[in-house]
């Protein structure tokens, strides 16, 4: 090999790791009224990092407790005052970018590259963008004087942790809520540090508050009774009991879960940037995106020449360690995970799909899946139809337009969707058939706190981003 | 090292007919695939954090310095300043004779034979800018004798500029027929065709007139004459690398690739090198298949090559100004 | 000489067409003073399942009409509803304290259609968004219709709770589901004969009689229904089971008692669609 990239490991001397962590209720941390313990680990090396709290009911109890009380006084602050705490979480998250994204890197296995020039740019842009909504929530859609909800709950994936959290908390606070979040089980450490910096913020004791665990915590959380609002990122799976338990409350939801993604490629499309969108819709965080395009449907006069380069461009992958600043494909999150991931491989290939694996050296340690194809698939395949949350993309070919919208339509999500053409007018047309509700056209997986968030049919409810993603958290004036 | 030599061209049936008409070449050039701007310079982007260090860095600069075309072209060019630059050519730092040659020098036709005489018992190669360099606005004729002329003094390779207003006015096939015109004076030299991308504006129509030079003949395509800015870019070279891998997957003919003006920092080349070896791979990762044209690129990888291997930071006096 | 009365049989609605329930039955309802008006179709959850069937088919096409299309298309639905005004107040007197409630009622679901239909072409405007992301992107969010909707109408108000529940719903390019109210249906099963001749698409409205206990509880758990309204659901216990069952696939679920403006009713029924495009030559 000429030129071979030596490696180029970021420093992990930069994060302050504890050896265990407390609960972040009432802007202080404390110890677990009755929890039990659990680690958390590298899922690169499966090394421990920390011990984390499950939080109990009684927990969760002291949570919303807090959060109750900071709603009185968080509301009734003057937009502007709740701004400017948000301001200053912002920059804070930009100080500190590269301790997080190390961190990040470090507890959920995606590589630097990503954490440190996506994840935690866009969580700082989160911030930022909703700390001058605060003050002007007059414009958010619902009239003069709209009021916040009161308490949130809020539910996030493992998968974009800090990200995610930020599009919870950032909103919820503006429009003048409380909340009290769970962090994922297998991802809790940068939550933990985002708590500290709410610390550093001064962020008013309850505002924020952070409570570690299981989905049995999370349970505890959606069926408390003084809760007003629940936000949850994660399964449909999950997020169908998540609407049964609040049947008959008056709780408020929103919801954002599965995908299924098809990534339309026509025969006019500018051919290099759409293999790279593909390779990007599908290989970007291993794959563990509920918009990934995960079904690549191919105009059938292109499919061969498009696998071709497709194939050649996987071939430049580098899979590995992701605090190497050349990695673009990490660790899969979690063991259970990637057995879920084999497994739905499996049924691939005895389901009569091909499939093709780029070669990837595969480290001794930790949970590594090879980015995957699979061709001659059927819409029937599970491949086609569940979600497999890893680097496995499913290609289907079509003949005509008409085709191509009824196949990408074909399932019971509607999160997102790609459209490659050359030709406005298709784009456009095809845009509007979709029934997803984020659509990407000769670009995927972007993201932006002012882009409206989120899915059609079983793929959720209610948007995040923008003034949409306000108006989540806000109910209207009296 | 004189690997660049592809056999006569000889076109397979789907590409041998695209120049048979200005409407068939027209015809043939809107049937490419367009280029996304966004898209080519978000994939650049991300392959510009490539982070190259230690061994790796060793390497690429020492590829880099093997790769460049050694560079004047002024007005103001002398022999003295052309035989100055060949003993920068031969041994690039005085104080280090491990350091490279450069794969040539790059000199207007009429200072070829004075590069020639200067780099006689090396393999550097002498490449000439040709057929009324830089703007290209003289007859056909005058094309063709400014080639002759810098051949004729033994030039190994040739560095010609496209009509670029011929190109705007959509006649494809005049500078289709030139580049064969000036193919067939060049002889054995090898032709690099310059498309000056700062005047084609937009990467579909670099697209474009890199295959109508790959159709044509070149041995090499080549970004800029470095008088027009912008010179190189990165996503302008990712579009260009990316027609020679459609070409090569066309005809399994392997074409050239020079980047040329602006590339000025080792941290630069670096990328280039990035953006070529995860396009093309390692095939053209050599001076044969790949060239910067540059003239201070050199002195700083040098000082870069100085720092590896004293560990402190080396300074402009450090290295020969020639 | 004497003439007697042609009474009419109040039917169900759907796909366009008025059938009998499938199950044949029928049920009589009586006016406030317990007297006996008519026999109305009682329908069964197969017809709730056909006029999913009609709402699905009859989605793409009302969804795909022009804004301005379905706004002339309801906008006349009020029109007719106008020319029926007297019989309306007739239907609705039967239930009302004094017949000046029922021409309230009546004139106000008639202004209710018309401010609903101009809805029709302000909503992407009001609703939708370009939204300036940091970036070479073109990024829009446009308000789209969420696709079948199922709704349980006001047992009270049955002529303008009713206008309410479908007009919200389909100004965006929903199709929907209605159950009309169970003790006072006749305004339904005559707006049923406004929709039929005022160039509403066949299956945009079905209209269905009877009880929203049986019926409600098909369409809740129905796979291919997108959304439930339990604006009349009166008893919490069902309210709570109908959204219960909406999460099988996960509906959009308007709860009762939600106080809710007429904007903010019919956002309830839209997804929002974001669309991003790069920008370059």
């Amino acid at each position: 090999m000429v030129f071979e990239y030596a490696p180029a490991p970021e420093s992990t001397k930069i994060v302050n790791l504890k050896s265990n962590y407390d609960l972040f209720i009432g802007g202080k941390f404390v110890k677990s009224k009755s929890g039990s313990n659990y680690k958390t680990i590298n899922p690169a090396t499966e090394e421990v990092l920390a011990e984390i709290i499950e939080a109990s009911q009684k927990d969760v109890d002291e949570a919303v407790k807090s959060a109750r009380k900071a709603f009185k006084s968080w509301s009734k602050l003057s937009g502007s005052e709740r701004g400017k705490y948000l301001y200053r979480i912002a920059r804070i998250i930009q100080e500190r970018s590269r301790e997080l994204a190390v961190l990040e890197s470090m507890n959920n296995g995606k590589p630097i590259r990503e954490s440190r020039d996506i994840d935690i740019p866009l969580v700082a842009a989160h911030f930022f963008h909703y700390a001058g909504w605060a003050d002007k929530l007059d414009y958010a859609g619902l009239g003069k004087n709209p009021q916040a909800l009161g308490v949130a709950g809020q539910i996030i994936p493992w998968n974009f942790p800090l990200l995610m959290l930020s599009w919870k908390i950032a909103p919820a606070l503006a429009a003048g809520n409380t909340v009290v979040l769970k962090p994922a089980e297998t991802t809790p450490l940068t939550a933990l540090l985002f708590a500290e910096i709410c610390q550093q913020a001064e962020l008013p004791d309850g505002v924020v508050n952070i409570i570690t665990g299981a989905g049995q915590t999370g349970q505890y959380l959606v069926n408390h009774s003084d809760i007003d609002k629940l936000a949850f990122t994660g399964s449909t799976e999950v997020g169908r009991l998540i609407a049964q338990s609040v049947s008959g409350t008056n709780k408020k939801v929103t919801l954002e879960l599965g995908g299924k993604a098809a990534n339309i490629v026509f025969d006019d499309a500018a051919m290099d940037q759409a293999v790279e969108g593909v390779v990007n819709g599908i290989f970007f965080n291993q794959g563990h995106v509920c918009c990934a395009g995960s079904r690549l449907l191919l105009q059938e006069s292109i499919s061969d020449d498009f696998l071709n380069l497709l194939y050649e461009r996987m071939k430049t992958l580098r899979l590995g360690d992701p605090l190497d600043k050349n990695t673009d494909v990490g660790a899969i999150n979690s063991a259970s995970q990637l057995a879920k991931i084999k497994e739905l491989s499996e049924s691939g290939k005895s389901e009569g799909a091909q499939m093709w694996s780029a070669p990837c050296e595969i480290p001794n340690k930790g949970f590594w899946f090879a980015p995957t194809v699979f061709t001659n698939v059927s819409l029937s395949h599970r491949i086609a139809r569940e979600e497999i949350f890893g680097p496995v993309l499913s290609v289907l070919t079509f003949r005509t337009p008409d085709e191509a919208i009824e196949k990408a339509n074909n399932t019971p999500f509607g999160l997102s969707a790609g459209i490659w053409t050359e030709k406005g007018s298709r784009i456009l047309e095809v845009a509007h058939k979709l029934r997803a509700g984020v659509i990407w056209a000769n670009t995927f997986n972007k993201f932006d706190p002012t882009s409206p968030f989120g899915g059609y049919k079983e793929s959720g409810y209610g948007r995040e981003g923008g003034r949409h993603g306000l108006e989540a958290y806000l109910k209207a004036g009296k | 090292m004189n690997v660049l030599k592809n056999d006569p061209l000889v076109l397979p049936p789907l590409l041998s007919d695209a120049a048979n008409s200005e409407s068939a070449l027209k015809k043939f050039l809107n049937g490419l695939a367009g280029v996304d701007k966004v898209g080519v310079e978000e994939r650049v982007a991300k392959l510009g954090t490539r982070s190259i260090k230690t061994t790796a860095k060793a390497e690429g600069i020492d590829l880099a310095i093997r790769m460049i075309d050694l560079t004047t072209l002024e007005g103001m060019d002398t022999k003295g300043k052309i035989k100055t630059l060949c003993a920068k050519a031969r041994r690039p730092d005085p104080q280090d004779p491990n350091v490279p040659s450069v794969a040539a020098v790059c000199v207007y036709s009429d200072l070829v034979s004075i590069a020639k005489e200067n780099l006689s018992g090396t393999t550097i190669k002498v490449a000439a800018v040709a057929t009324g360099f830089p703007a290209g606005r003289v007859s056909l004729a005058a094309k063709l004798q400014d080639t002759s002329d810098a051949v004729s003094q033994g030039a190994d390779e040739i560095d010609m500029v496209i009509d670029r207003g011929a190109f705007h006015e959509g006649r494809f096939l005049d500078i289709y027929d030139q580049i064969q015109s000036i193919k067939q004076v060049c002889k054995s030299a090898h032709l690099k065709v310059i498309l000056e991308t700062g005047e084609l504006k937009t990467y579909d129509n670099v697209k474009k007139a890199s295959w109508i030079a790959m159709l044509a003949g070149a041995d090499f395509i080549k970004t800029s004459t470095g008088k027009v800015q912008p010179a190189a870019t990165l996503p302008v070279t990712l579009v260009m690398l990316q027609a020679i891998r459609d070409f090569e997957m066309a005809t399994h003919r392997r074409i050239g690739m020079k980047p040329a003006g602006g590339i000025k920092t080792t941290k630069d080349a670096m990328k280039y090198l990035v953006v070529l070896k995860e396009t093309l791979g390692d095939k053209w990762m050599n001076p044969d298949m790949f060239r910067f044209g540059a003239s201070s690129l050199l002195n700083d990888l040098l000082m870069q090559r100085q720092k590896m291997k004293n560990g402190a930071y080396s300074g402009p006096d450090y290295v020969t100004v020639d | 000489m004497s003439n007697l009365d042609v009474k009419r049989t109040a039917k169900l609605f759907i796909g366009g067409a008025f059938p009998r329930s499938e199950s044949g039955r029928t049920y009589e309802i009586f006016d406030k003073n317990k007297k006996f008006v008519a026999n109305v179709a009682l329908a069964s959850r197969k017809d709730a399942r056909d006029c999913v069937v009609a709402a699905r088919s009859a989605f793409t096409k009302w969804s795909e009409a022009t804004a301005y299309n379905r706004a002339q298309v309801m906008y006349r639905v009020s029109e007719i509803m106008q020319g029926r005004r007297e019989q309306f107040i007739e239907e609705l007197s039967y239930w009302t304290k004094s017949k000046k409630e029922a021409e309230k009622e009546v004139d106000e679901a008639i202004n209710r259609m018309v401010w609903f239909a101009g809805w029709s072409d302000k909503l992407a405007m009001v609703t939708g968004s370009n939204n300036p992301v940091a970036g070479s992107f073109f990024n829009f969010s446009v308000p789209e219709p969420t696709g079948v909707v199922a709704t349980i109408a006001p047992e009270k108000s049955p002529l303008l709770g009713l206008v309410e529940t479908i007009a919200s719903a389909i100004v965006s390019g929903n199709s929907v589901i209605v159950i009309a109210s169970e003790t006072q249906p006749l305004a339904a099963v005559s707006l049923a004969e406004v929709l039929a001749t005022s160039d509403v698409p066949a299956g945009v409205v079905n209209i269905l009689t009877g009880s929203y206990k049986e019926i409600a509880p098909w369409l809740a758990s129905h796979q291919d229904v997108n959304a439930l309204d339990l604006t009349g659901v009166d008893k919490k216990s069902i309210a709570q089971e109908l959204e219960n069952q909406a999460a099988i696939n996960l509906k959009r679920v308007l709860r009762p008692n939600t106080k809710l403006d007429g904007l903010t009713r019919i956002k309830t029924f839209l997804e929002t669609k974001t669309v991003w495009h790069p920008r370059g030559f």
